[in-house]
């Protein structure tokens, strides 16, 4: 199976028109926007597209700017909710401004940053210091860039809060944003009345130095940027990368890296469920879901030799054979720790009064709004979109095990909650098929000392911890990728907080945030 | 009469298994070579004994790291058994600011003017390769190839990210340090206001300066 | 049984002998004022390491273990941290309502503390008017919290105050309801004579049948929410506003808060145990001459601090339990429920003791 695309290639006067006549189609997901330079050809972007509706096809639409001095496109944003800090990304690494976007700010960088980073021929070390001198200053208007008659650029500002509005830094350094994230909110009283993230304190640019790399190398970045989801992040680019060379891991190899997947969605999960109990004050539940994940970081230890960062799957297969307990550890957590835990966890919290209080009817999303932003994983299976890659586009070994895809309906706090919970019950039901007949074969596919990837375009997903992951990799056939780009799973999620959380209270945030379930550095990159 | 300062001695481990002793003697020789009186040196190891069992860490991850630091405060590794009990989430009541995780170039001010905003005594400890070099991602146009450009270190916890073992060697290689510290006399730790030096006080740039503070 | 006032009594009558009688009530306040602070301190330390240990027994943990046995000696070590450490004075802030509201804090607990009846004839502060005099005074307190709120400057610690605000304000209308509803039944406001009430008649919990008990409860779930104890520990909620009210405090400034909140905690349950479990009386049960004899051997204060821990156990294990709440939900809880049934509970005890009904 391949994994190549063709982009379908308009002109930049075409552009909104062709994805207006796809989204009518029924391309109605934004799964992920690429940024990219062409070197000669100009700089441009590619748009995936994909059917919400259970087929979940995909079709991708390039376009290359026309000026490559000062590349102009025409925006997306009143197709895609997304779309708007996807282009702010796009424009923020390559320059390009999209006509008519209401908000074409920097994303990560610093908004004094000199140059755009990703252009192949700048030099963002030699224009920037390392070390700032002076604290960042963040302006509070956006610019709204359209072309006038003559076809110059007109800017036109806008105020991004209202002159009065009393704006409450959350982060970056809180406790309950995971990580470095910077909540600018705007509140009245307890009321939240606007969300402007601000994003980027941890911006290292895993996709700009995997450019210089070769594919092995690649290979080790990906598991610090959602470290909760290291084997699946790991595993969609090793998929990538091998289905595009042509290589067919063996049986073995996918089941277990299915049951790998699986283990660290369990891991994911807890964490999911400890730090959402940490948020909202219950200390104790914290601890209790700790003290499992520990026995799936045991799981791991032995057979990886990582408790975090795992670096277990390879280019054409994995890193170690199983140790001989593998199965009758997992079996054990599968059977024993985990039903255990789960009770314990429904019981502490689960039916606490004051947690269904605080969470039902809390930040609910629509499915209109988790496609149109993209929300994926389970906030978006939560408002009831069927949206688990696992089962709409199977891979490894997923097309072989029943299980149930978990979806709820009314998105708020509570559902995005229990889907979590109940995924987790699926995840060991997917390990309890598994686990018992792993079958024989080589761990290693034999690969060439040096990997080159044929030229051309490849795209593949996996159904991460938290979403859909994605895997943009365009190849010139050099021993290192052209261009890699990866879907994050949590842009989208703090794409949707100012919707989700507008006028709920402070401590909804805190419930809000910490039940969509990012991971920063997932977000940054 | 000087009462001289002695090897610092942590429960349960013979300080022979420490590493790097060589730094702590040479500490030790420094501050015995300044001399101090027999009054003030039980009381001064009576402060350190005080603040090297009780350092409580600020809250703070960037990236992987902080997830190991969770686990090291979670049930198996418990660090609230040496004193790190609280976890404080306000600079002004923590002692430790562990760097977990990368620092970004974007991020370095604001590490900066956290750790400005903490109270002395403040110890630093750099978590993972991340803090102390850069680690995977040293080519990177926007990351800090290491805390220490920006902050004092006292501890580097190498490991990417570091077990929490050894995040727990680190806290007590800082208890070992801050033993061997004087509260009186020859060296106080107190840093001195950042800004009064280079800006001068009461000009309007440093007034501007406390305007973005207080934001924060 | 062991009679503190014989000791009293005896250690005035010493002072007079050698002394005018101005300097012995002098010699003798300053003497009271030392024993007061010495027991706050102590109580403080103990409670605090009761409060890890007993958190670290919940959450499958071991608690501090290694400074003196079983981690004993641990807070001293962090009164010790606390005290050397720098207290940062802020620019643009009120600097002296910002030094004065812990103090404030502190004051407000000491002068509670000293409320207590720690054994027959060893209570501090008693007249006529204790009670009012203690629901009096524990207000004072709320006023150091939104002082700490308003000086510092800080976003956080100004919403963190004005939660401080309104949760403290709005719990003590029902303390005082209940309070009230236990006067009632006992037809006194002096902590001493409420307590040999009970040591003669019997633990008022178990003379004001299925109310006293419902008080009880009232008292408990509003006494917390008093201290600011989780679930009820939103100003200063540290996933939402990082430290609260205290964010801008250090050293031994932000120690008093940590102090307070701690004996706060500790005189909500000794008043529990005052006004309910019959603070130092014994626990006797009529019929039963021998036994009743053995428990009155057991010294009053013992059984004062026997209960006060009781109590507190209750309190520590329903917050290590409970997520916390939210503002809007706080507020719900004291004037939609907790407000109406303590009202019920006054106007029910009344009619029990009008009618008769109680024992």
């Amino acid at each position: 199976m391949s994994n190549m695309i063709n982009p379908i290639v308009v002109a930049p006067e075409e552009l909104h028109d062709k994805l207006a006549a796809l989204k009518a189609e029924g391309y109605d997901f934004l799964e992920c926007l690429t940024g990219c330079d062409w070197g000669e050809e100009g700089l441009g972007v590619v748009y995936s597209l994909t059917k919400s509706s259970t087929t979940f096809e995909m079709t991708h639409v390039k376009c290359v700017a026309t000026d490559k001095e000062n590349p102009t496109l025409p925006t997306a944003c009143d197709l895609w909710d997304i779309a708007n800090i996807y282009e702010r990304e796009v424009y923020d690494f390559y320059g390009i401004i999209f006509l008519g976007h209401p908000d074409m700010r920097r994303l990560f960088l610093r908004e004094d940053w000199v140059g755009f980073p990703m252009r192949k021929d700048d030099k963002p070390e030699e224009k920037n210091a390392e070390i700032p001198a002076t604290n960042e200053n963040i302006s509070d208007t956006r610019h709204k860039y359209t072309l006038d008659a003559e076809g110059n650029l007109k800017c036109e500002d806008t105020p991004v809060f209202a002159d009065d509005a009393y704006v409450v830094n959350i982060g970056p350094q809180h406790p309950s944003t995971h990580g470095v994230l910077h909540l600018r909110t705007a509140i009245e009283g307890e009321r939240v009345k606007q969300i402007d993230p601000h994003l980027g304190y941890i911006h290292r640019g895993i996709e700009k130095i995997s450019e210089s790399l070769t594919y092995p190398q690649t290979l080790a970045l990906t598991d610090r940027m959602d470290y909760l989801g290291a084997m699946q992040t790991r595993h969609a680019l090793c998929m990538c990368i091998e289905q595009a060379m042509g290589i067919e891991v063996s049986e073995r190899v996918q089941v277990i890296r299915t049951i790998m997947d699986e283990l660290q969605r369990i891991d994911s999960h807890i964490l999911f469920f400890s730090c959402l109990c940490q948020d909202l004050g219950a200390t104790t539940a914290f601890l209790y879901g700790f003290r499992d994940r520990e026995e799936i970081l045991k799981i791991f230890e032995k057979t990886t030799g990582g408790r975090l960062i795992i670096n277990y799957n390879m280019i054409g297969g994995v890193a170690h054979d199983l140790h001989p307990d593998f199965v009758e550890d997992v079996k054990h957590f599968i059977n024993e720790t985990m039903p255990k835990g789960l009770k314990e966890y429904h019981k502490i919290f689960t039916g606490n009064v004051i947690f269904r209080n605080r969470s039902i009817g809390v930040g609910p999303l629509t499915r209109e709004q988790v496609i149109s932003y993209g929300c994926t994983g389970g906030t978006g299976r939560a408002a009831g979109w069927h949206c688990d890659l696992r089962k709409h586009r199977p891979y490894a070994a997923y097309g072989k095990v029943n299980f149930n895809e978990i979806t709820f309906e009314s998105g708020d706090s509570m559902d995005r909650y229990m889907v979590r919970l109940k995924e987790i019950e699926e995840s060991c039901e997917i390990i309890r098929q598994l686990i018992d007949n792993i079958p024989e074969g080589p761990i290693q596919e034999k690969m060439k000392p040096i990997v080159k990837v044929p030229e051309g375009c490849y795209y593949s997903a996996v159904e991460g911890s938290r979403g859909i992951l994605g895997v943009y990799l365009e190849s010139k056939g050099d021993k290192s990728p052209y261009r890699l780009h990866y879907r994050s799973t949590g842009l989208p999620l703090v794409a949707a907080l100012d919707e989700a959380c507008r006028d709920f209270m402070i401590a909804d945030l805190i419930t809000i945030g910490g039940t969509m379930d990012y991971i920063i550095p997932d977000i940054d990159r | 009469m000087a009462v001289r300062k002695s090897a610092p001695v942590i429960n349960n481990i013979p300080y022979e298994e420490f590493k790097d002793n060589e730094t702590l003697e040479k500490l030790i020789d420094e501050l015995n070579a300044g001399g101090v009186s027999a009054a003030v040196a039980p009381l001064d190891k009576l402060i350190d004994w005080g603040r090297s069992n009780s350092l409580w860490p600020l809250t703070f991850a960037t990236s992987c790291c902080g997830i190991e630091f969770m686990a090291v405060a979670a049930a198996r590794y418990d660090m609230a058994r040496f004193g790190f009990e609280i976890t404080r989430n306000s600079p002004r009541q923590g002692d430790v600011l562990l760097v977990n995780g990368t620092i970004t170039t974007k991020m370095a001010p604001v590490v900066k003017r956290l750790y400005d905003q903490m109270c002395d005594p403040k110890y630093v400890i750099a978590v993972g390769g991340c803090a102390i070099s850069g680690g995977p991602f040293t080519k990177s146009y926007h990351v800090v190839k290491g805390v220490d450009k920006i902050l004092p270190v006292d501890v580097y916890c190498p490991g990417c990210p570091p077990r929490p073992e050894s995040f727990l060697y680190a806290m007590m290689q800082l208890q070992r340090k801050v033993r061997v510290e004087n509260f009186f006399g020859t060296t106080n730790r107190k840093q001195k206001d950042p800004y009064k030096e280079t800006i001068g006080f009461g000009s309007e740039e440093y007034a501007e300066l406390l305007n973005q503070q207080e934001q924060a | 049984m062991f009679d503190f006032s014989d000791f009293t009594s005896w250690l005035d009558t010493v002072l007079l002998r050698v002394m005018p009688e101005w300097l012995t009530i002098l010699v003798e306040c300053v003497l009271v004022a030392l024993g007061i602070i010495t027991l706050y301190a102590i109580f403080a330390m103990v409670m605090i390491y009761v409060e890890r240990k007993f958190c670290a027994f919940v959450q499958c943990r071991l608690g501090p273990d290694r400074v003196g046995p079983w981690g004993t000696i641990q807070v001293v070590c962090d009164v010790l941290k606390m005290l050397t450490k720098e207290i940062v004075s802020l620019r643009k802030t009120d600097r002296f309502l910002h030094a004065l509201a812990p103090f404030l804090v502190v004051t407000a607990s000491m002068t509670t503390f000293a409320c207590l009846p720690w054994n027959k004839g060893a209570q501090i502060i008693d007249f006529n008017v204790g009670v009012f005099f203690f629901l009096a005074v524990g207000s004072i307190g709320v006023v150091g919290i939104l002082l700490a709120g308003w000086s510092a400057n800080n976003k956080y610690s100004l919403i963190g105050a004005m939660r401080a605000g309104a949760q403290i304000i709005s719990y003590e209308l029902s303390i005082g309801m209940v309070m009230l509803t236990m006067i009632c039944l006992a037809g006194t406001m002096s902590f001493s004579e409420l307590c040999q009430n009970q040591a003669e008649g019997g633990w008022y919990i178990f003379r004001g049948h299925f109310v006293a008990l419902a008080a009880f409860i009232v008292y408990l779930i509003a006494g917390n929410a008093e201290c600011n104890r989780g679930p009820f520990d939103l100003p200063e909620s540290e996933s939402e506003l990082t430290a609260g009210y205290h964010t801008e405090y250090s050293g031994m400034d932000f120690g008093y808060y940590y102090l307070a909140e701690y004996l706060n905690l500790f005189i909500c349950a000794g008043m529990a145990s005052t006004v309910f479990l019959g603070g130092w009386a014994p626990f006797v049960i009529p019929g039963l001459d021998g036994f009743n004899e053995v428990m009155a051997m057991i010294p009053g204060f013992v059984w004062f601090l026997a209960k006060v821990f009781f109590v507190l156990f209750l309190l520590l294990w329903e917050r290590w339990t409970f997520p916390r709440l939210r503002i809007d939900q706080i507020l719900t809880l004291e004037w939609k429920y907790l407000i109406p049934i303590s009202m019920t509970l006054l106007v029910l005890m009344a009619l029990c003791v009008s009618l008769g009904l109680t024992f």
